[in-house]
């Protein structure tokens, strides 16, 4: 194909060592996953406390992975504010925001220029003026520290810090679920498959009817997804939290145990089969229920197709990268499919995402693995360059590297930026295994089909 | 009182006094009375908590300006987001040419020194200093950019020390780049430390002209989805040699020999008025302020060009390329006229394109009747005859101003440049608008609105009142338009379409701007079983 393998030139053949910053990083500044988990309060309007620049940047890369609206205000820090700190810009824009866009609640998050300086956001909210029955919650997330990740389980924990209330008396028969940075069609599916328990569930955040919002032309700020604040609330007095995603999730589930007692039950994303299993054991153990038919059937359904289609990708090699949890559990999965994940990085630093992927590969089998926690793209590039694997799984990012070195892509996890329908699809239960599958085998099958010769073009693979 | 005038004070109504206040000196309804353009209020802060367009001046240092450099390597000096958000996001296509070959090219990486707590502690020059050792003993760039986030500026960092010893290190020029966030009021004041940067360090130290009778300059020229491109063609068929066009598709080689050219053309005002300016002072290029959005536009800039070098072969080639380009788009723009004719639009962009993009509309029959940039000043509303009136207020005193003198060596006076007598480069002067610009308001009708750093809740209420059938805005703005029920088409990024320059551009405009406008799905908004009776379907546009 013309074009192919001519892009990237710049980049050298040989490996080269370097140490020092990141060459097309795999992650991105903690205060965007803030800025996405605070989405997923109804009647929520996520603030960032710094300059426009971040606040811009944070909504411009939101909206163009889920193609909808995301509305934030920003301090507007200029310099005189970076100068004699940034109580003044916060406080306006408290005032200025219940007047003018009149949301339940604004969730504050920091950025390197106001941790920088040392803003001190407990006292600025004590002083400012909040309109009765208004809130604001906070959360520090300086950009130098973690990730993404890190800037979206810190709002997280400061929505039950903030929020969460024992009524005091028994803990109530529900089950509070935080569903990791998923897309809305996850956590849609999430809900779909605790429901089926007829168990009743407090999801937070809940970015499902807020960012994958139907059109009808009657444009509403604050649309009707979100988990309520009163839900949140209540989330003190249920018995236990399922936390999808240790990197994501934890945090908040750890604070509900030990503030309110609430039994905390760490899991994967329940991304692939036997993730999707541990949850739904977690949740029939938990409250022992029976397992309801519908759900053996879906994974009786996943299980057929595995064996049917195993054909098509057994024995390949894969390079995965992204986000943690997301990695975490898709390295799982390709392992249940038979193939073999050759690289696994993340960009997001923390000791137990190594720990966590060696496990599998022990339990696999699999030597000789490269597995790296806060790594960035140049380098997984270089790892393929010296020797390849048949198909990469990741963001959008890992474009550039599947044309340069002509392996599919498919795209998993966030961001995704160039491709359409995708945070309405899900990836996790088991009707994301049919799609995560299908997505997987159509991409080694397309190129097979591109690839061949003439002769070799066959009909039916 | 106009009805305008009425949905105007009541959009304010919700703010509070000083809010209120505040945003009225932002907004001009044209008025057949005023002869000139009254005063709007621009490039001042925007009030915290609302909802604005605006970035910030690392956005339109790094993101605009100096990152389409493609043969420099830009390395953000800060936490990873930065450098993260501006990584291939603003389609400023680039290739190979015959000053850079491929492996030169460095654009669709992204370089950040990823700064984490201690950098911020103990400071991040240390780390800076490595990580250019180890990017030039990867990649052997020509030359390096440094651009500086918020917290660098806060702890002090001196990265200009850090690139002055790497460039002693390593033999080639570093330039660094105090952008922090937080300078000015939005990405202008990015644009402005980057023009004076490239100004003062890089233009002016090469020495090769490229060949040719007419070399020129196009300043301001982003090459988003190809637009550089198709002004290559048209103006090379012409006869011009294009030395370099900043900085769509730039390489730091031709930027060096900028001031060898004959005249710069200024496509967006905004971002690159400063080197146009700076270098008629130090070198006496002229500029010329030219349109390349539409046809009628397009034409008029070629014809202003070829009049300023006084060759009669350079007219006579001018005028048959615009008749055959013009001849050969006709027909599409006649189809898609039909579709378009009669409808209206909202423009909220940036710093040129809500002015530039009036006249493309026109050509297929639309109108732009609410208008506003996110980062202007006065004189990209009103005029560059307000700028000795404009106040500099504490945000803008923080951008350093250049204060050049003609170059002792390389100066030349404007007409010597064009190859023309003193006297007939004064007669040119008034014939078409050298060194000037005349702002937006001028093209706008009587009735319609200027808005300056338009906001959310303002766009709402402007919508409710127009009811326009099509909004061109950015990424953020482009689905609140669709939640809406109205057409959209992002302006920055083209929808990922392109080009829209000149007449192929044009054309590509006009379908895509139609095929928003007839979307068939606009139809299908509402369920069959909650349409009354036998109506037809309900019809969008």
């Amino acid at each position: 194909m013309p074009g192919v393998k001519t892009m990237l030139e710049c980049i050298p053949e040989t490996l080269i060592a370097r140490t020092t910053g990141k060459i097309n990083p795999a992650k991105t500044c903690q205060p965007i996953g803030a800025m996405y988990a605070a989405l997923g309060i109804h009647g929520c309007l996520p603030h960032s406390h710094g300059s426009q620049g971040c606040c811009a940047y944070h909504r411009m890369h939101l909206t163009r992975h889920f193609r909808e609206p995301v509305l934030a205000s920003s301090s507007s820090f200029t310099e005189g504010a970076s100068v004699f700190g940034g109580a003044a810009n916060l406080k306006t824009s408290i005032k200025n925001v219940f007047q003018i866009y009149n949301p339940e609640i604004m969730a504050v998050h920091t950025t390197c220029l106001s941790e920088t300086i040392g803003d001190d956001l407990p006292n600025i909210l004590k002083q400012s003026e909040i309109p009765e029955g208004k809130v604001v919650i906070h959360v520090n997330t300086p950009s130098y520290q973690g990730s993404h990740i890190t800037g979206f389980s810190g709002m997280v924990k400061a929505m039950v810090s903030y929020l969460a209330v024992s009524d005091g008396g028994e803990k109530k028969d529900q089950l509070n679920v935080i569903p990791g940075f998923v897309n809305p069609g996850d956590m849609r599916e999430i809900r779909r498959i605790v429901s089926a328990f007829n168990v009743k569930t407090i999801m937070f955040p809940d970015i499902s009817n807020v960012l994958d919002a139907p059109l009808t032309s009657k444009y509403n700020m604050y649309p009707e997804g979100g988990a309520t604040i009163a839900e949140i609330r209540d989330s003190a007095n249920s018995s236990a939290t399922i936390a999808l995603g240790a990197f994501a999730s934890n945090d908040a589930a750890d604070l509900l145990q030990e503030k309110f007692g609430v039994t905390g039950i760490p899991l994967k994303l329940p991304i692939g089969l036997k993730a999707t299993d541990e949850f739904i054991m977690a949740v029939r153990d938990w409250f022992g229920l029976d397992v309801p038919a519908s759900l053996a059937t879906e994974r009786g359904q996943v299980v057929d197709t595995l064996i049917d289609t195993n054909i098509h990708y057994q024995g390949k090699t894969v390079a995965i990268f992204g986000d943690p949890d997301h990695v975490i559990a898709m390295t799982e999965f390709v392992l249940t499919m038979g193939m073999v994940p050759k690289y696994i990085l993340t960009g997001t630093p923390g000791r137990q995402f190594d720990a966590e992927i060696q496990k599998l590969l022990k339990e696999a089998g699999i030597e000789g693995s490269r597995v790296k926690a806060e790594g960035d793209l140049l380098e997984l590039h270089q790892w393929i360059r010296e020797d390849p694997v048949d198909l990469l799984i990741g963001t959008t990012y890992g474009k550039y590297i599947a044309r340069k070195e002509d392996i599919p892509l498919v795209r998993f996890g966030f961001p995704v930026l160039d491709r359409a329908v995708h945070p309405l699809m899900p990836v996790v239960g088991y009707r994301g295994c049919l799609r995560l599958i299908e997505q997987i085998s159509n991409a080694l099958l397309d190129r097979r089909d591109r690839n061949c010769l003439d002769e070799d073009y066959e009909l039916v693979l | 009182m106009t009805d305008t005038e009425r949905t105007i004070d009541e959009m304010l109504a919700p703010y509070q006094d000083t809010v209120k206040k505040n945003r009225k000196k932002h907004l001009v309804v044209k008025n057949e009375a005023a002869e000139c353009c009254p005063q709007i209020e621009a490039n001042t802060r925007t009030i915290p908590g609302i909802i604005s367009q605006r970035g910030c001046a690392y956005a339109g240092c790094k993101g605009v300006v100096v990152g389409p450099i493609k043969d420099m390597v830009t390395i953000t000096h800060g936490p990873v987001g930065c450098g993260y958000y501006s990584w291939g996001t603003r389609r400023n296509k680039a290739r190979a040419d015959e000053t850079t070959p491929k492996d030169k090219i460095y654009s669709q990486l992204c370089f950040t020194t990823d700064m984490q707590e201690p950098d911020i502690v103990f400071g991040g020059e240390k780390k800076l200093a490595k990580m250019i050792d180890e990017v030039v003993a990867v990649f052997h760039p020509r030359a390096i950019n440094i651009c500086a986030t918020c917290p660098v500026g806060l702890i002090g960092d001196d990265i200009g020390a850090v690139a002055k010893a790497a460039e002693e290190r390593h033999g080639i020029q570093v330039l660094s780049y105090n952008c922090e966030g937080y300078k000015g009021v939005s990405q202008s004041a990015g644009h402005h430390i980057a023009n004076n940067n490239i100004m003062e360090k890089v233009i002016g130290t090469g020495t090769v002209r490229k060949p040719g009778k007419h070399v020129i300059n196009i300043l301001g020229e982003y090459n988003i989805g190809g637009d550089g491109w198709e002004l290559e063609r048209i103006l090379t068929e012409i006869g011009y040699t294009v030395n370099c066009v900043l900085t769509g598709d730039s390489s730091y080689v031709n930027i060096r020999n900028l001031h060898l050219a004959d005249i710069n053309l200024v496509q967006c005002h905004r971002s690159i008025n400063y080197i146009a300016e700076m270098m008629e002072t130090k070198y006496g290029t002229p500029w010329l302020k030219v349109n390349f959005i539409g046809i009628e536009a397009t034409n008029q800039s070629l014809r202003h060009l070829a009049k300023c070098f006084g060759d009669p072969e350079l007219e006579k080639k001018t005028g048959l390329v615009i008749e055959r380009e013009t001849a050969r788009v006709a027909a599409a723009l006649e189809h898609y006229r039909k579709f378009c004719t009669g409808k209206i639009a909202f423009a909220f962009v940036g710093g040129s394109r809500s002015h530039h993009y009036q006249f493309l509309l026109r050509d297929i029959g639309m109108e732009i009747v609410v208008a506003g940039y996110e980062f202007a000043h006065r004189d990209d509303y009103e005029g560059r005859q307000v700028i000795p009136t404009i106040k500099t207020d504490a945000d803008s005193k923080n951008i350093p101003e250049l204060h050049l003198s003609p170059d002792g060596k390389l100066y030349r006076e404007a007409h010597e440049h064009l190859g023309m007598s003193k006297e007939q480069f004064d007669a040119l002067r008034k014939e078409i608008p050298i060194s000037y610009y005349e702002g937006m308001y001028p093209s706008m009708k009587v009735g319609e609105v200027m808005i300056d750093d338009c906001n959310h809740h303002e766009i709402e209420e402007l919508v409710a009142r127009f009811k326009p059938d099509l909004i061109f805005s950015g990424v953020r703005d482009k689905y609140i338009a669709h939640k809406l029920g109205i057409a959209s088409k992002q302006l920055h990024s083209y929808d990922y379409s392109g080009p829209y320059a000149g007449y192929t551009g044009a054309i590509n405009f006009a379908r895509d701007v139609t095929n928003a406008l007839m979307t068939p799905a606009w139809n299908l908004i509402i369920p069959p079983w909650e349409k009354t009776g036998n109506a037809g379907s309900e019809n969008h546009a």
